[in-house]
């Protein structure tokens, strides 16, 4: 081929990593330095009571700091969830498996994590299940403490109390 | 009192899952190029340039704005970048308007622009922090368990969203420029094709397109000498909220209803479903189309699946409130352009100049864009008249 004819490279690959320290903050270190111990900690909002995990240190709804430190259970209600089918590269989780919007008995809001050790077609709303933690060696400044969350053989909470219930499981 | 302002030019590439004729500066010229020929201007008639796009992460170009000034026109004049996630061509195109109606421009050019296929837009959206368990799972894990609380909410039937695919695939079938060309997509199609993220399929998700999108906005002067009609702005508003609050109505964003609300009332707006000939709405994902319905006061809560269901927002069934007559983000998603898009669109539509998806005498519609975690709003509203 003369060089005339040659096709024009458009593009090429040219991979650049970036290596990040995460510097917490005052509020994800406290949360980080609990989870390291096994403990899932909130904060509670002082004007509208709120209870945040994880907390980033403010309430969103009344603008103000959060300081009381409140212990939650690692026993959760489903709030909403979905099945992800969608192949990722890289991913190392294989799908079909289950993301769910948790809320751990205690907290106000939710958070996202895997659910595992369940049927996905019979995953549902206001489901109880309880966080499965990775061996006690193993943990680190790290959500991923928990490896997922997996059904609990109580009744479901209805809707208008998820996100509601106390830390022991009652209604708030 | 804010100063009248009116689109005057509109430019748009066409839609693509890879454009590897143009680079970025390339890209985003061809958008501007366009709206200056459709305004018939020059580069010397522009006072200042505003450019949005989706996070640097995406292109992994940071601060593609210094880099873009040459390709548009602007060394020696004003620029700003705009960021606002999803919502960004939304934003950016307020903020042009905002440089006119202050008074401290005559002329602005506005462009935003995705360029998915240098991009990847599901990781750069899935970087791992410590305080959340990495899932990886793109936006459809985060959007699918709230479209789910939508479905317990309203009891929506569950081809809602699949009716909403189809009507968009065959707006976008009227458009040249969409990127999914579709004008035979059946219900059955939809619903037989894979399940990704739970309820939502593969032709309820919006595509990952190549793309850019331009506007050229003038002062009341300039745009009475327009050679088209120019499109005239009736209200502008944005509003936001956090990810994440005690109480949050994820499903129905306290920021949304907010943003409506502000937008209708400086148009004058009292029935969007009656008020609007059209609208072009931010659904990226099918069943964000009955959840905005809501939203945006088109239908009562619970209700809008209804209004998708009896063909009101569709061209071709002839409806009342035609909604993404363009094809929408579910036909084409550069996904900083996108919410651009959706103001340009109906900027076309007052100006009765959007072809085979043309909304017959159409005068006053509403462009709207949302992003992040639903939780930023960008709105307009243009009219053929100035009031
Ligand atoms: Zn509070």
């Amino acid at each position: 081929m003369s060089e005339e004819e040659q096709e024009m490279i458009t593009k090429v690959e040219a991979p650049v990593y970036l290596k990040y320290n995460f510097t917490a903050g005052s509020a994800p270190t406290r949360f980080l330095a609990q989870i390291k111990k096994g403990v899932l900690a909130g904060q509670r909002c002082p004007k509208c009571l709120a209870v945040y995990i994880p907390t980033r240190g403010s309430c969103g709804r009344c603008g103000v700091p959060t300081v009381e430190e409140v212990e939650l259970s690692d026993k959760a209600t489903v709030q909403s969830f979905t099945i992800v089918s969608i192949p990722i590269p890289n991913n190392p989780i294989e799908p079909p498996f289950i993301i769910a919007n948790v809320v751990p008995d205690g907290a106000n809001v939710s958070f996202i994590h895997l659910m595992s050790e369940c049927v996905n077609e019979e995953v549902h709303i206001g489901q109880r299940v309880q966080a499965v933690w990775k061996p006690e060696d193993e943990w680190g400044y790290s959500m991923d403490n928990i490896r997922y969350f997996k059904p609990l053989d109580e009744p479901d909470v209805p809707i208008e109390l998820i996100g509601k219930l106390t830390v022991t499981g009652e209604e708030g | 009192m804010a100063n009248l302002a009116a689109v005057v030019g509109i430019g748009q590439t066409s839609y693509t899952t890879k454009r590897e004729d143009v680079s970025i500066a390339g890209l985003v010229r061809e958008a501007a190029v366009n709206a200056l020929e459709d305004a018939d201007l020059t580069w010397n008639d522009i006072d200042a340039v505003i450019l949005g796009k989706a996070p640097d992460m995406f292109e992994g170009v940071i601060m593609p704005e210094v880099y873009l000034t040459d390709a548009l026109g602007c060394n020696g004049k004003p620029m700003i970048r705009v960021h606002t996630a999803g919502s960004v061509g939304g934003s950016t195109a307020l903020v042009a308007a905002s440089h006119v109606q202050s008074g401290m421009f005559k002329r602005v050019l506005t462009v935003s622009f995705e360029k998915q296929s240098e991009s990847n837009a599901m990781w750069a959206l899935s970087n791992p922090q410590p305080f959340s368990t990495h899932l990886n799972a793109g936006a459809g894990g985060y959007f699918a368990p709230i479209i789910r609380e939508y479905l317990r909410r309203s009891n929506a039937p569950y081809d809602a969203g699949i009716k909403v695919a189809v009507k968009d695939r065959l707006h976008g079938a009227r458009n040249p420029l969409a990127h999914l060309q579709k004008p035979d997509i059946t219900m059955q199609e939809v619903e037989e094709s894979f399940m990704l993220w739970d309820p939502l399929r593969y032709l309820e998700c919006c595509p990952s397109s190549d793309g850019a999108c331009a506007m050229v906005i003038a002062d009341e002067e300039l745009a009475k000498k327009s050679p088209k009609p120019p499109a005239w702005i009736r209200g502008v508003a944005m509003r936001s909220e956090p990810t994440m609050y005690a109480g949050r109505n994820e499903v129905n964003p306290q920021a949304g209803r907010d943003c409506a609300a502000d937008v209708y009332k400086q148009a004058g707006v009292s029935n969007p479903r009656k008020d609007f000939d059209c609208a072009e709405v931010y659904v990226p994902f099918s069943w964000y189309e009955p959840m905005w319905l809501e939203n945006l006061g088109f239908a009562p809560e619970g209700e809008g699946w209804k209004l998708t269901m009896e063909g009101a927002t569709s061209l071709d069934e002839n409806g009342d409130i035609p909604w993404n007559c363009s094809g929408g983000v579910l036909s084409s998603n550069p996904i900083g352009a996108s919410g651009m898009i959706r103001f340009a669109e109906v900027a076309r539509q007052v100006r009765g100049d959007a072809g085979e998806h043309q909304v017959d005498g159409a005068k006053l519609a509403l462009g709207h864009a949302y992003g992040g975690g639903a939780q930023f709003f960008a709105m307009w509203v243009v009219g053929s008249q100035k009031s």
